[in-house]
């Protein structure tokens, strides 16, 4: 089976329409809730019969949900690899559900349903895993969409549910709530002004924790950290996301302090280093990811700082996820070497800015 | 003693300094308003997040008496979850309740939820009869694979659900 994307209600990124609160600092906001159903074992225990089982039962759930109603079902199962890694560097499915690692190859029954800032992964680490991903700081919207969605399949298929324990998960890490709010947030100011590691160490203190651009086990690129809740037991939902508000707006104002100082006590240095790092993405004719990464990351901090107009946010947004291998290669119709990447991936990006440079003047 | 920029909380900081005159003064600081003051309070920052440290956790899962014990339902062992950190089956939670009690108390300072209720929907007997079809289809194949024991343990497990 081939993945054809446009059929998603919204191709599955108006994420990235950089639409939400804050923007420019953050990317996005994600929550995602985890569920089981009663009667099943956890999916990496299950047999395949009862994985397909676990699908067939939630596909009936599905079609009675209302908020549920345009989602659009992909079998992660019968995608090819690169189509699996495609809906991952599009931040649509976990690297367990895509099967991306050897060692834990894509399971029968792997799917997910797709809608419009929402989506249902069905048989990733346990049954399912609910999530929404909106533009921007957008906490509570992105939970209000959840939550529609958590009652209306709790009412058709019976969650495992525990009196003492709450929602009961296959890793007790998401015992409870099982819920993971997060924000993915581009900090270069506090990296620059060398205030992170203070900030990260505060937000551990805060029972916050961070990874990078792709969740569990991703490294930190381009200056994009991913901040959640780190437990989920003995504090209400509420209670999860008021922290992870009261502390974000903390780290954003922290970041914008940074980013005067930076301007303030080395304004030349920072302007030289930053219209250097879009000189380089306007004409470079090799980039890998990380170098794009990084160079983007620089280019949105001068957006930022107002020291480039005419930019997008939107466009570093796409940049952001469209330079991805899979999706470089799914614009050229044809796998690509990891140096023909790089010449695509900087052919894409001169492409992109000079489009709206033409525009912008 | 309260914390003098808030009034509010409790003082956990004790800030000293002192000027070019030599001059030395004190602040008191609760947690909070020391984070947002930018003053680390953690002793040092560790190399990875927390969230690693706390995935490799369940490999410090105290031995129990317990142990030996195996999931009616998936036939999970606590030996299992010690070597993976996931459990097999909703129904491990009820076999392995008082060690992973104590599980969940150490990792998330808490064992009791007090997020969102939930009732399941009504028709119980219909699910009950899911968790029968499920367990007779594991019979049979343990018995077509010839796993005698692990048949009889079902078998016990369907009695005792009828």
């Amino acid at each position: 089976m081939t993945l054809d994307l446009s059929l998603l209600p919204d191709g599955g990124v108006s994420w990235l329409d950089a639409s939400g609160d804050h923007a420019g600092i953050v990317l996005s906001t994600r929550i995602r809730l985890a569920r089981n159903l009663e009667g099943f074992a956890f999916p990496g225990r299950a047999r395949d019969g009862e994985r397909l089982r676990v699908l067939s039962r939630v596909r009936e759930a599905v079609g009675t949900a209302p908020s549920l109603r345009h989602h659009v079902l992909v079998r992660v199962d019968d995608l090819a690899a690169e189509d699996r890694l495609l809906l991952h560097e599009r931040h649509l499915v976990s690297r367990e559900l895509a099967g991306l690692d050897p060692q834990h190859p894509v399971r029968s029954g792997a799917a997910v349903f797709l809608g419009p800032g929402t989506g249902v992964m069905v048989n990733e680490e346990d049954h399912l895993r609910l999530q929404a991903l909106r533009s921007g700081f957008a906490v509570s919207e992105a939970y209000a969409a959840l939550d529609r969605i958590d009652e209306e399949l709790g009412a058709t298929v019976p969650f495992a549910y525990h009196q003492e324990f709450g929602f009961l998960t296959s890793c007790p890490t998401n015992t409870g709530t099982g819920m993971r709010a997060s924000v993915m947030i581009h900090l270069p100011g506090l990296n620059a002004t060398k205030e992170i590691s203070k900030t990260l160490a505060g937000l551990q203190q805060m029972g916050l924790t961070y990874r990078g651009l792709y969740g569990e086990g991703s490294e930190v690129v381009g200056n994009f950290f991913q901040i959640s809740n780190q437990t989920t037991l003995g504090r209400s939902e509420e209670e999860i996301i008021d922290q992870l508000m009261y502390v974000l707006r903390t780290v954003i104002s922290r970041e914008e302090d940074a980013r005067r100082v930076l301007l303030r006590d080395a304004g030349y240095i920072i302007e030289d280093k930053l219209w250097r790092a879009y000189g380089t993405l306007r004409y470079a004719r090799s980039l890998t990811f990380d170098e794009a990464m990084s160079y983007l990351s620089g280019v949105r901090l001068a957006v930022g700082l107002k020291l480039i107009t005419g930019l997008s946010v939107y466009t570093l947004n796409k940049l952001l996820i469209f330079s991805q291998s899979a999706h470089l290669a799914q614009a050229e119709g044809r796998a690509l070497t990891d140096s023909e990447a790089n010449l695509v991936r900087a052919r894409y990006v001169r492409q992109l800015l000079a489009e709206e440079a033409g525009t912008n003047g | 003693m309260l914390c003098d920029n808030c009034k509010e909380r409790d003082s956990v900081v004790t800030l000293t300094r002192s000027n070019a005159d030599g001059v030395v003064t004190e602040e008191h600081l609760c947690e909070r308003c020391a984070i947002e003051r930018g003053i680390e309070t953690h002793i040092a920052q560790p190399k990875q997040p927390l969230a690693d440290f706390i995935g490799a956790l369940h490999k410090q899962l105290p031995a129990s008496p317990h142990d030996s014990g195996r999931c009616g339902f998936c036939s999970g062992t606590l030996r299992d979850f010690r070597s993976t950190g996931r459990l097999g089956c909703p129904y491990c939670y009820a076999t392995f309740e008082a060690t992973l009690r104590d599980w969940l108390r150490r990792i998330h300072g808490n064992s009791k939820h007090v997020g969102k209720r939930y009732q399941p929907p009504v028709p119980l007997v219909e699910e009950g009869a899911t968790v029968l079809a499920e367990l007779r289809d594991r019979l049979r194949r343990a018995v077509e694979q010839e796993q005698f024991e692990e048949a009889a343990r079902l078998r016990d497990q369907i009695k005792v659900l009828e």
